[in-house]
């Protein structure tokens, strides 16, 4: 792409980018801008870190990675970073990163309690081929079953989805991302019919104020949170709310800050939309022409195993996403009695500072930004919470132009992009289609040139059901890709843990590090990352960014699309579907699931040649065609003309990512809105196509319960969380010596009140139990966290100090997504 | 840590039976007891050779580093890291603490490295006499170091400076 003169050229500041006191050698700066071409080469990609997307320029010299700086170009961030960014240099050069196949082995033989020892890609391929088999043969493509992941690039999300559920007939697939973007998903679906954020990060700039649901932005999207500051700062008429269960970072910025009890911020939510009744604050214009009302079912349960009591009791465990159309009067009403003095009692908040919130959104001269990430998506009312926010904001019409934007941040950089936009959860198919429609089946089908039925018309088992499936021996042939979902998922003494190590089950995990997970598997495959390979991210914006394959990945380690595609070949369509299938269609008897899914015309059109000159591309010279411009084009189709319309392959390997929907080459910056969304219908003003009758929903829905709540002797709640240095579970910030230093391990942030109680001080070694298992750690009653007495917070990042033990696998009863935020706990001296 | 190979158990643990909402698939009968072979060999270093079903003793609680000397980086742009503890810094709306000693017109008096020129220049690209309020929350991009050994090495180089033959790190 550029030379570095043209990179400092364009930063407007690279010439004087050094650190008084800390410079590197003039030299340096010289010899980087005179190098030979090829000698040092930049490129842009996007970080591989979360769901902001921000534009990174790399450097590389003599195939390795050697500076990455933010990228001036990229509209996101404008050449900054975060401290994870900034280090995103080192994270592919850990000492133990895997660089061939390791199989447990016993006697020469693949042996489940064997030990780890080195093998071929055929070997470990033909083995797993084989545990696949038999699987296969004993139940079908019900016993298999993949953890993929919104860090898969687009292509790689798309290859696995057809292999899945086109070529194994199964629907058990579904990413990482349920543990995160699930609940936004469904929050999506019900209110507007459609998925992901109308506005785009624009909104920044153009908010009078923002609120922070249960999102510590300041440490978990910082760039985005520079973007609040720099409004906040440099517009002293701009206000910032946070809410929050405890008091974190961003409350550093907090005109209004609010701390309330855990669960309440559902009686929150209902107290703005009575307030913004009460007052008069209605906009009645919008709310009579675009917006339409339902109650919703409550009493749906946690989303437990179905034996669970609290499954058994709930009225509408069956159908907790159903609901019956009201009108505006029965939901004036239905939010009656969330008065004022109510949600203060109920949330332990101050009614002045409800009063202040609630007229944020009230006033019709404030346009307001409000943003939630996990604190609002782990809940088992999630859901609601999201159409709850959806609520005030369609009540006054603040929706969709610049400023006016409720926003669901992104935890992983492609949740949009790969796990919720090419559809691999296990109810999904690509632009928003489900596999219970039997139209959406079909459209899929066509696309795929495979035949009518093929694709399995029931919901496969979501993430956390995988876990309970295979501890139950009813799924045995297991793929996790692009996840550390060992780590990552709750409840791991009960469920997960003795689902992997169940003597039925045949594990299979792919990642770049030895993570939990794979110490967990029967196999593990090397794999590459980032930019050893060709990929492309959606960000929270709805942003698709291309990068090009800039460095080999070390040894035999491979990409996850080569995994995906090169297994297909040993498979033919005789061993994966159903007699009667291969009957009526006889044409794709014999054939492998590699001819039918990636050789079949579409995927394998576009040559070799067509790779950028100057960029390796590992896949395209292995399987002699262009495989990632291919599954692009295909996977084009689900959404062109259908509201998700992507622009041509090549187009955005130039742009620094482009917002869908692109249409006659120009993106969408705020949907639903005439004037600035191509799909508004003219003289509609605003319309919420994603519904038939063009309306947005607002749903009457309740305040219940959490599932688990501190009692005597169970005394706190836990929450957990990350930190700004680590992302996620640590498997490469861990890595990275800069990062690691920053903060080495976990700790459990106390109240000190809390710690002085239980005769602990700063530093002691302590115990985290729950009913399902302890965890040991250390107390921190200082730093940056300052928890009310009652709670503890415990960042989930330390592969060391393994949190998801005394976590519970309750979980949102209409998305699947689990509960972080809400257990009880007790900590004791260890 | 790939070469540290521990024993292998086979247990079997008995962890309670749970029913299953999918009766279609053969499956084990809610009432079996649950088998588990355990994964013996440990390669993840982060665990510190510590098996995944056991939680070990956790480190002793890192120290901050606080020699006041500044580190080297590994190239422009990368912002340094804080040589000095910054316990009870206020760095709020009102108040930025690390400003005090690191604004430019400060720097000299409080033998301070002044913050980077780029830091006064705002997303518009305008240079202004004040930091960027972007770049106001100092700690998201610079960190502290502590005492914590590293648990893996890593390989990372800088750019090598061809012309003199020398390394850049």
């Amino acid at each position: 792409m550029t030379t570095r003169r043209d990179f400092i050229r364009a930063s407007a500041v690279g010439a004087a980018a050094s650190v008084a006191g800390m410079t590197l050698p003039p030299r340096l700066a010289e010899a980087a801008a005179q190098a030979t071409p090829g000698e040092l080469k930049w490129s842009k990609a996007p970080c591989r870190f979360c769901g902001t997307g921000c534009g990174v320029s790399v450097a590389v010299q003599d195939n390795r990675v050697v500076a990455t700086h933010g990228d001036p170009e990229a509209e996101v961030n404008r050449g900054l970073n975060c401290v994870k960014g900034y280090f995103l240099s080192k994270i592919m050069y850990g000492a133990d990163r895997l660089t061939t196949p390791l199989l447990r082995k016993k006697d020469g033989q693949f042996s489940k309690d064997g030990d780890f020892v080195p093998v071929s890609w055929d070997e470990a391929f033909d083995v797993m081929a084989a545990q696949f088999k038999r699987v296969l043969k004993e139940k079908g493509g019900t016993g298999i079953g993949m953890a993929g992941s919104g860090q898969w690039t687009v292509w790689e999300g798309y290859a696995a989805n057809k292999l899945m559920k086109a070529g194994f007939r199964s629907n058990h697939l579904d990413p990482n991302a349920r543990h995160c973007m699930a609940l936004a998903v469904m929050g999506f679906m019900r209110t507007f019919g459609i998925d992901e954020p109308m506005g785009c990060y624009d909104d920044f700039e153009a908010a009078d104020a923002f609120v922070l649901w249960g999102s510590n932005m300041a440490e978990m999207h910082p760039i985005l949170w520079t973007r609040v500051t720099d409004r906040r700062l440099s517009h002293p008429h701009v206000k910032v709310a946070v809410l929050s269960t405890f008091e974190h970072r961003s409350f550093d910025l907090a005109d209004i800050p609010i701390i309330f009890k855990p669960q309440t911020d559902l009686v929150i939510l209902n107290y703005i939309a009575n307030h913004i009744i009460r007052e008069g604050k209605v906009n009645e214009d919008f709310v009579r022409k675009h917006v339409s009302f339902k109650r919703g079912n409550d009493d749906i349960g946690y989303g437990l195993r179905p034996d669970n009591p609290l499954e058994v009791k709930a009225r509408n465990a069956k159908d907790p996403g159903g609901g019956q159309p009201i009108d505006f009067d029965a939901f004036a009403k239905f939010v009656e009695p969330y008065t004022l003095d109510y949600a203060a009692e109920m949330s332990g908040v101050e009614k002045g500072w409800l009063r202040h919130l609630a007229e944020l959104y009230a006033d019709p001269k404030v346009k307001v930004m409000s943003l939630w990430t996990m604190g609002f998506n782990q809940h088992t009312r999630g859901t609601w919470a999201n159409n709850m926010v959806y609520n005030i904001h369609l009540l006054t019409g603040k929706i969709s132009t610049p400023g006016n934007s409720p926003f669901s941040l992104t935890g992983q950089p492609s949740a949009c992009g790969t796990a919720r936009e090419v559809g691999t959860f296990s109810h999904r198919l690509p632009a928003d289609l489900v596999v219970t429609n039997p139209e959406h089946r079909r459209h899929a089908e066509e696309i795929w040139k495979i035949p009518h039925g093929t694709i399995v018309d029931k919901v496969g088992y979501h993430i956390v059901e995988q876990n309970r499936m295979l501890k139950d021996g009813k799924l045995n042939a297991y793929w996790v890709m692009a996840n550390n979902n060992m780590q990552a998922a709750a409840n791991l003494n009960e469920e997960g843990y003795p689902g992997y190590r169940n003597p039925d089950n045949f594990i299979v995990v792919s990642d770049p590090y030895p993570t939990v997970t794979a110490q967990a598997a029967d196999l593990i495959l090397p794999t590459a990352m980032w930019v050893e390979k060709e990929g492309a991210y959606g960000n929270a914006e709805r942003r698709t960014q291309f990068w090009h394959q800039l460095v080999k990945a070390p040894g035999e380690a491979r990409s996850d699309l080569w995994q995906l595609m090169e297994f297909s070949k040993r498979f033919t369509t005789d061993e994966c579907w159903s007699a009667e299938l291969l009957a009526a269609n006889p044409a794709y008897k014999g054939k492998t699931l590699f001819d039918v899914l990636f050789r079949n015309g579409k995927v394998d059109r576009f040559p070799v040649g067509d790779v950028e000159a100057g960029y390796d591309n590992d896949e395209a010279k292995v399987f002699g065609f262009y495989p990632q411009k291919g599954l692009f084009e295909e996977y084009a189709e689900f959404g062109r003309g259908h509201g998700h319309d992507l622009a041509p392959f090549d187009q955005y390997h130039k742009a620094r990512g482009l917002r869908w929907p692109v249409v006659n080459g120009r993106e969408t910056r705020w949907r639903f809105k005439e004037g600035s969304d191509p799909y508004v219908k003219p003289g509609s003003d605003w319309q919420f196509y994603g519904n038939k009758d063009g309306r947005a929903v607002i749903w009457a829905l309740p305040y219940e319960p959490p599932a688990e709540a501190p009692d005597a002797e169970y005394d706190l709640w836990l929450v957990t969380g990350r930190v700004l240095e680590h992302w996620h579970s640590g498997s490469m910030t861990m890595r990275v010596p800069e990062l690691y230093k920053a903060f080495p391990a976990a700790v459990v942030f106390m109240n000190p009140d809390d710690a002085k109680a239980r005769g602990l001080k700063r530093g002691d070694e302590v115990k985290v139990i729950s009913r399902r298992g302890e965890m040991r750690s250390r107390v921190e009653t200082r730093g940056r966290n300052r928890v009310p007495c009652g709670l503890v917070f415990v960042p989930w990042f330390d592969a060391g100090q393994l949190i998801n033990k005394s976590t519970l696998d309750a979980t949102c009863p209409i998305s699947k997504q689990t509960d972080f935020k809400k257990c009880a706990v007790k900590v004791v001296m260890a | 840590m790939r070469s540290a190979i521990s024993s292998l158990l086979a247990l079997t643990l008995a962890l309670g039976g749970c029913g299953s909402g999918h009766e279609e698939v053969p499956g084990k009968s809610p009432d079996d007891p649950v088998v588990i072979t355990n994964a013996g060999q440990q390669i993840d270093a982060m665990r510190r050779g510590v098996p995944i079903d056991k939680e070990a003793s956790p480190p002793p609680m890192a120290r901050v580093e606080n020699f006041d000397r500044p580190r080297p980086v590994n190239y422009e742009m990368q912002p340094p890291t804080i040589p000095h503890a910054i316990d009870n810094y206020q760095l709020t709306v009102n108040t930025n603490r690390c400003m005090l000693c690191h604004t430019r017109s400060n720097a000299v008096k409080f033998q301070a490295p002044p913050v980077s020129e780029n830091h006064y220049v705002t997303r518009e690209g305008k240079v202004l006499e004040q930091i960027s309020s972007r770049r106001y929350f100092c700690v998201q991009c610079h960190v502290v170091q502590t005492d914590a050994p590293p648990l893996v090495d890593n390989n990372f180089k800088g750019i090598e400076i061809s012309s003199t033959g020398e390394a850049a790190r």
